[in-house]
Order: C-alpha cells, then structure tokens, then sequence
C-alpha cells in the first residue's frame, strides 16, 4: 500500500512542478518575465540547486556516519554524550547565520555555500547515527560477539543494519533543510533556486516569485517522500 | 580597521538592531504562542479538524522563510508587520503539535479516575489535561522561538530591521566584518535563548 502511493505522490508533486513551469513560460505577464524564465534558464537553476544539495548532503553523509560510527566504538564511547550535546547546541544556529558566517571566513561562491550547507546537514546525521547506535540492545551485540563473531562483522552484520532507519531518518531531515536552506545560497552567489526568488523581488513580478517558491518547496516534499520509503524499507 | 576598532566604533547600531530583532520576535512569539496554544487546544475536540489543522502547519513549514515573505510584501509591504505575521505563521506547527499531542496522549488511567470523581470534560481539560501537558507545551514553544529568531534574521531581507541587516548588508558591501558580528550575534542569542527555555523546561517536568 505505501510503497505503491508514495511513488505516485512524487510523480504528482513533480507534475504539479512542471506545469507551473510550463504555464510561467507559456503566459509570461509581461516581457521581463518572459525574458527571465525560460526552460533553459529554470533547468540550470533546478541543476545548480541539486548539485547545491547532492554534494553539501554526499559530504555531510560521508563524513557523519563514519564519525558516528567511530564514536560508539568502545574506545571513544566516553565521547558520544559530549558531542551529542555539542550537536544539539550547534542545531540552534540558524541556517542564515551559518551561511552568513562561511561567506565572512571564505568569500562569496558556490563554494562557501557547499560548505555551510553542509556543516548544517552533517548535525541532524550525526546526532540520528549516534542515538541509533546507542539504541542498539547491547545485549544482541554481546550475543554476537558471543557466537564468536569479530568486532567488525558485529559492526556491519548486527548494529549498522538495526540503526540503519534512524541513520535514514537523519538524511531525510538533513536532506529536506539543505533543499530549504540551499535558496540562501542565492545572496552568496551559490546560484539555485533563490535566484529566481530574488530577481521576482527586485522586479516585483508575482510570477516569478511565486515559482521560485514553489520549486523548492515541491522538491523538499518530493524529497521527503523519497526518503521515507527508503526509511521504512531500512526497518529492521 | 581591526575587529575590536569595528565592534567599539559600531556598537550603538549593533545594539539597536539586536534589541530590535528581539522586539520582532517577542512580538511574534506572543502572538504565535496564544494562537498555536488555542488552536491546539480547540482541535484535540475534533479528529478531523487535527488533520486539517495540522497538514496545513506543516506545508508552511516546508515552504521557504525567503519566499514567505517575498510573497506576503504584495499583501501586506514591507517592514516589521509582514515579518511578524510571517514569522506567527512558520512557528505554529511546533506549538499546535506540542499543545495536541501533549494534551491527546494522557495516561488513560489518570483520566479514568478523574471521571470516577465526578469531573466535567471541562474541568478534566482545565485542571489535568492542561496542567500535565505543560512540559509538552512547553518543548514546543522553545523550538518555536530559537525558529523565530533564525527566521527573524532573514525578515531582515523585507525591511523589518534586526541582525539579519547586518548580515545582508555586509553582504552586498563585501564587508567580512559586519557579516561575522550579525551571524554570531544571532547564533549566541539562538543558543542562549534555547538554553534558558530548556531550563525552564525542565523545572517543568518536576
């Protein structure tokens, strides 16, 4: 039953995507909007705003989840509170501030962009990696080491695939704030969809603002969606 | 100029900008936390209206801050009113969530026992449901308002004042250090803001 509506609901938003599109550069209200979107011209920006969040979440993933795993480790264990905590601290920060603050130590580009976006979605990953692991019944991983099987084969065998939902969980959440937050990427020249959303401001055309708007948001749903399936397929 | 000759040589702004930003969001927080309050309140009477009420809080959320806005300066211009009624609208589905759940999910025991004593439905809501949904009530209302102060900083973008001025403009003028100041300010003020409700929180729960 979910498996066969979730697909159909992201074909859907997608379509819904497309045909405001196609209406924006079939009925342009005026010329400036008519020279302002063009398919060409969306398609870079929709490409610009998922490399935005493809690469800043591909880091985030590569880097928490090895990190997570190493500090549930016996030997860093002690560590796991302190930077849960640390974590939870940093996820009070907002994402303009983070943004605002890789621009102030790196310049302007899509660069410092990639690189605050991902600090912000490395977080969520991190602390869901960690509370997976702990979540993990230490008595199942004594029963494994039990049945004589080595440290890294409990690891992948036992505790990666029991916490792999909540890891999902934690790229779901990270993946639907990058695609929110990558639009601030647009005042420091990272491109993607808050283009649209700034140049329908300094024109005051509804019509592009309104699509610049309601991409992202139609990507985030579909991307939540997406993930969800996902998470409830990892269950274990 | 140095960090410290800005800080010293800039301080009477940052400071009106800080308290501003403070202003926009008490505003809105108070506001947004008797509305969501309400709401949240009023839809634990009927199902149908929870689901309503909460998918639509919910597709506010996802959409973005910047494009909130943007959208409300046709309707509403610009300045502090839009930010304000933009930043009521992002915060509900923290505090409409938190209210409902805390309320629907009381031990059914405790409310079995209420009704062998007598109670109306309205003094169980008002002395047992309310009171031992606080802390729930509360959790929601501190992710609400460290969300309105981020929120608060990009409102900056619609000409409501507040640190995200800062931020912007030291954008647009290339100047480092105007973008730092408004960034960790607002950072700090987040993070402080989130711990002091924490505290409270938890003098809540005992």
């Amino acid at each position: 039953m979910v498996s066969l509506r979730s697909p159909l609901k992201i074909v859907l938003l997608g379509s819904i995507g497309v045909l405001m599109t196609v209406w924006v550069v079939e009925n342009p209200q005026d010329s400036v909007v008519a020279r302002l979107v063009t398919y060409d011209k969306v398609w870079g920006l929709l490409l610009q705003h998922f490399y935005l969040v493809g690469a800043s979440a591909l880091l985030a993933v590569v880097t928490s989840v090895p990190l997570g795993i190493a500090l549930t480790r016996p030997r860093l264990k002690s560590w796991a509170p302190r930077v849960l905590a640390l974590v939870n601290v940093c996820q009070t920060v907002p994402s303009l501030a983070v943004v605002a603050l890789s621009v102030g130590f790196m310049g302007v580009g899509s660069r410092p962009a990639i690189i605050a976006l991902w600090i912000y979605a490395l977080l969520p990953i991190l602390s869901n990696t960690l509370v997976g692991f702990q979540e993990v019944d230490p008595a199942i991983t004594e029963a494994a080491h039990g049945m004589g099987m080595k440290a890294w084969r409990v690891l992948f065998r036992v505790e990666l695939p029991m916490a792999a939902s909540m890891i999902m969980a934690g790229i779901r959440t990270a993946v639907t704030i990058t695609i929110g937050s990558a639009i601030l990427a647009a005042f420091v020249g990272g491109g993607g969809m808050g283009n649209l959303i700034i140049a329908g401001n300094n024109i005051s055309r509804a019509q592009v603002l309104v699509l610049g708007a309601a991409l992202p948001v139609l990507m985030a749903l579909m991307a939540d969606l997406f993930f969800e399936g996902i998470e409830k397929r990892a269950k274990y | 100029m140095n960090f410290f000759e800005f800080l010293i040589s800039r301080w009477p702004t940052i400071l009106s900008l800080t308290l501003e930003h403070l202003f926009i969001v008490f505003i809105a927080m108070v506001i947004s936390v008797t509305v969501g309050v309400a709401v949240g309140i009023l839809i634990t009477k009927n199902q149908m209206a929870a689901r309503i009420v909460l998918n639509v809080t919910n597709i506010l959320m996802t959409i973005p801050s910047l494009a909130l806005f943007s959208l409300l300066i046709p309707v509403l211009g610009i300045g502090k009113i839009p930010a304000i009624v933009g930043l009521v609208a992002y915060t509900q589905l923290p505090i409409v969530r938190n209210v409902y759940t805390g309320i629907m999910t009381i031990n059914p025991a405790i409310l079995e026992a209420a009704r062998g004593m007598g109670l109306t439905e309205k003094k169980i809501m008002r002395t047992i449901r309310i009171p031992l949904a606080l802390p729930a009530m509360m959790s929601g209302i501190r992710t609400a308002t460290v969300m309105g102060i981020g929120i608060g900083a990009i409102a900056g973008y619609i000409g409501a004042g507040g640190l995200g001025v800062y931020i912007f403009q030291g954008i647009s003028r290339s100047s480092d250090q105007m973008v730092i100041v408004g960034a960790v300010l607002i950072s700090v003020i987040s993070i402080l803001t989130d711990q002091f409700l924490g505290g409270v929180q938890r003098k809540l729960n005992r």
